[in-house]
């Protein structure tokens, strides 16, 4: 006789089993001696139960559906390879946007690895443990799928070779490389907020939504994949970030100033990494479906208000400066791109004056301030151009202490006036570009005096020596090749030789 | 204002049945399209039926199976075998 089926658990069931039902409490040595920093940022945990995951994910499924991710992702990496995609993108310029992304965000998702796997092991609570060694293995699925479709661009256009070399050294990416730095040199609670929440939950989507909807806009077959395959992951990754806000502020009352002030340091510095992006969207990309500023009154001003109306239930309010970063959403990438094109000597990707067309699309995308304020800078730099006199700014810029970014950005309500900050620290004077940023130096001067600001470093005979092509070689740049305006470029010849071949093609 | 729910996924040939069954469970729910991918907005709560999408693709679809075409959401998630639900305020 055959024994009667057994019922399969549900969800939940599988759930509880196999997160909860793989822990224990250690009997030989203290939990404060195995799980050592999880108290001494002070948030207060009395119940480490009350966690849940809300995809439930278990590993076993886990490794079923990324299993099916990357064998898709694959599919498509290797026929983009076999079938020469890169012939298909909008245009050449388009692929700078790329080499900006595989410079300075890929080493993040590194970074996120190999902290998410800090934490994977350090968290005492079993439920955040196994989504962060979930997170941890992701993190790193994200930064190998990127490389590995980047890798194909790189047989075929400058800036890609170097960088990881690139991201540890140069200038501009010492903006992503010292945001995630902070976050891994602070506790794992101040870490979940910084990555799980403020990133990932609130402003992550920016970067990889209406991007990788660019990356699709522009024939880019292989980054819109590896975007959305990663984005998968994303979604979940999500959840993380609100379950580790709302757990933190469920557990203690005296946990919600910490939270606050985390919450409020970690938008505004994930708001000034953006910036670069804002820039890739409204300059980078040849076909473009969004502009910066809709896409943040998308993803932050209505997506963010839902989030922020839903957590004042818990007291928390709204990031400080949310209102100074929504009206620099205004200006940002303009004043990113200007900093570019005057420092393109000294960049490891192509600059360039947009096109009519393009200069028109911004003037109907920010009525406000583009025609009042940019257009007009741009339309002069093109002129000297023209003339051979391409403008170049060969000062090195004053650096935000905190942010890293040069000081370039203006004063909130008045867009003709540089921003200035600066705090005095055991006799030593600190500069910032903004409120935001001063605030979060006055607040931990001892982390942030230490921070390697990259024009310090040249001055002190840190880079390579006292000239720029010094300077290029200790990043591993190749002088007219990997920097300058795309006009000239090696890349340009080569994309007008593949268009003219296609033409004759045509007939 | 009631807060809005939100859940993007790819728009390609695994998501379509998806996207279908959301539109046709929940009434006030607009769909964005965008180069790739679909924003899906619902004042409140949003929810993905398994029977739904089941019915539509002539198999069990485990709601799990979003995982491999979700992009984005918005709101709080609560997932069971049955279904999966986004809001506010849980």
């Amino acid at each position: 006789m055959t024994p009667p089926r057994k019922k399969k658990m549900n969800l939940k069931q599988r759930y509880a089993l196999m997160t909860r039902g793989l822990d224990w409490e250690t009997s030989y040595q203290k939990m404060d001696d195995v799980f050592p920093y999880d108290t001494f940022e002070g948030i207060k945990i009395t119940d480490w139960s009350k966690w849940e995951d809300p995809f439930r994910l278990t590993m076993d499924a886990y490794w079923k559906y990324q299993g099916e991710k990357e064998r898709k992702l694959y599919a498509v990496l290797d026929s983009f390879a076999q079938n020469n995609g890169q012939l298909g993108i909008s245009d050449a310029r388009y692929v700078n946007a790329i080499k900006l992304f595989l410079t300075g965000v890929t080493p993040l998702e590194y970074q996120a690895h190999r902290h998410f796997s800090h934490l994977g092991r350090h968290i005492r609570g079993v439920g955040p443990r196994v989504a962060a060694q979930m997170q941890s293995l992701d993190e790193l699925r994200h930064a190998q799928t990127q490389i590995h479709t980047i890798s194909h661009y790189n047989k075929y256009f400058d800036g890609f070779a170097e960088f990881p070399h690139m991201h540890d050294r140069v200038w501009y990416l010492s903006v992503p490389k010292s945001f995630f730095d902070d976050a891994c040199s602070a506790g794992p609670f101040e870490f979940f907020t910084a990555i799980s929440f403020a990133f990932e939950y609130v402003l992550t989507n920016l970067l990889f939504v209406p991007f990788m909807s660019g990356a699709a806009y522009n024939g880019d077959l292989a980054t819109v994949t590896f975007g959305f395959s990663a984005q998968s992951d994303e979604a979940r990754h999500m959840t993380l970030g609100i379950e580790v806000i709302k757990f933190m502020l469920e557990q203690h009352p005296d946990n919600l100033p910490i939270v606050q002030k985390w919450v409020d340091k970690w938008f505004w510095r994930g708001h000034k990494v953006l910036g670069l992006v804002a820039m890739m969207m409204d300059y980078m990309l040849p076909k473009r479906i969004m502009s910066w500023k809709e896409a943040w009154e998308i993803y932050f001003t209505e997506a963010g208000g839902a989030l922020f109306e839903d957590l004042s239930r818990y007291g928390l309010r709204v990031p400080k400066y949310a209102d100074i970063a929504t009206d620099e959403a205004e200006h940002i990438s303009h004043q990113n791109w200007a900093i570019f094109y005057q420092y393109t000597q000294a960049a490891g990707f192509h600059t360039w004056i947009p096109g009519d067309d393009e200069l028109d699309w911004l003037s109907e995308k920010y009525p406000n301030t583009f025609d009042k304020y940019y257009r007009p800078r741009f339309e002069m730099w093109r002129e000297m151009e023209a003339k051979g006199e391409r403008f170049y700014n060969n000062a090195l810029p004053q650096l935000c202490q905190t942010c890293q970014i040069p000081m370039g950005y203006t004063e909130p309500g008045d867009p003709t006036k540089i921003g200035f900050r600066s705090s005095v620290y055991k006799d030593e004077r600190y500069h910032f570009c903004s409120d935001g940023c001063k605030d979060i130096f006055d607040d931990e001067p001892e982390k942030f005096s230490q921070a390697w600001l990259p024009v310090h470093q040249i001055f002190q005979g840190n880079c390579g020596g006292a000239d720029l092509s010094d300077v290029l070689k200790w990043y591993h740049m190749d002088q007219g090749i990997d920097n300058m305006d795309y006009n000239g470029s090696p890349d340009q010849k080569q994309w007008d030789a593949w268009q003219a071949a296609r033409k004759k093609v045509a007939g | 204002m009631a807060g809005m729910v939100s859940i993007t996924l790819q728009n390609n040939d695994e998501a379509r049945p998806v996207i279908e069954s959301i539109l046709h469970d929940n009434p006030n729910a607009n769909a964005n399209y965008m180069p790739g991918a679909v924003k899906i907005d619902c004042p409140e709560r949003l929810v993905v039926k398994a029977e739904s999408v089941s019915e539509r693709i002539g198999r069990d679809w485990d709601p799990q199976e979003i995982h491999l075409t979700i992009v984005s959401m918005g709101g709080s998630l609560d997932e069971d075998d049955e279904e999966l639900v986004l809001s506010w305020g849980a």
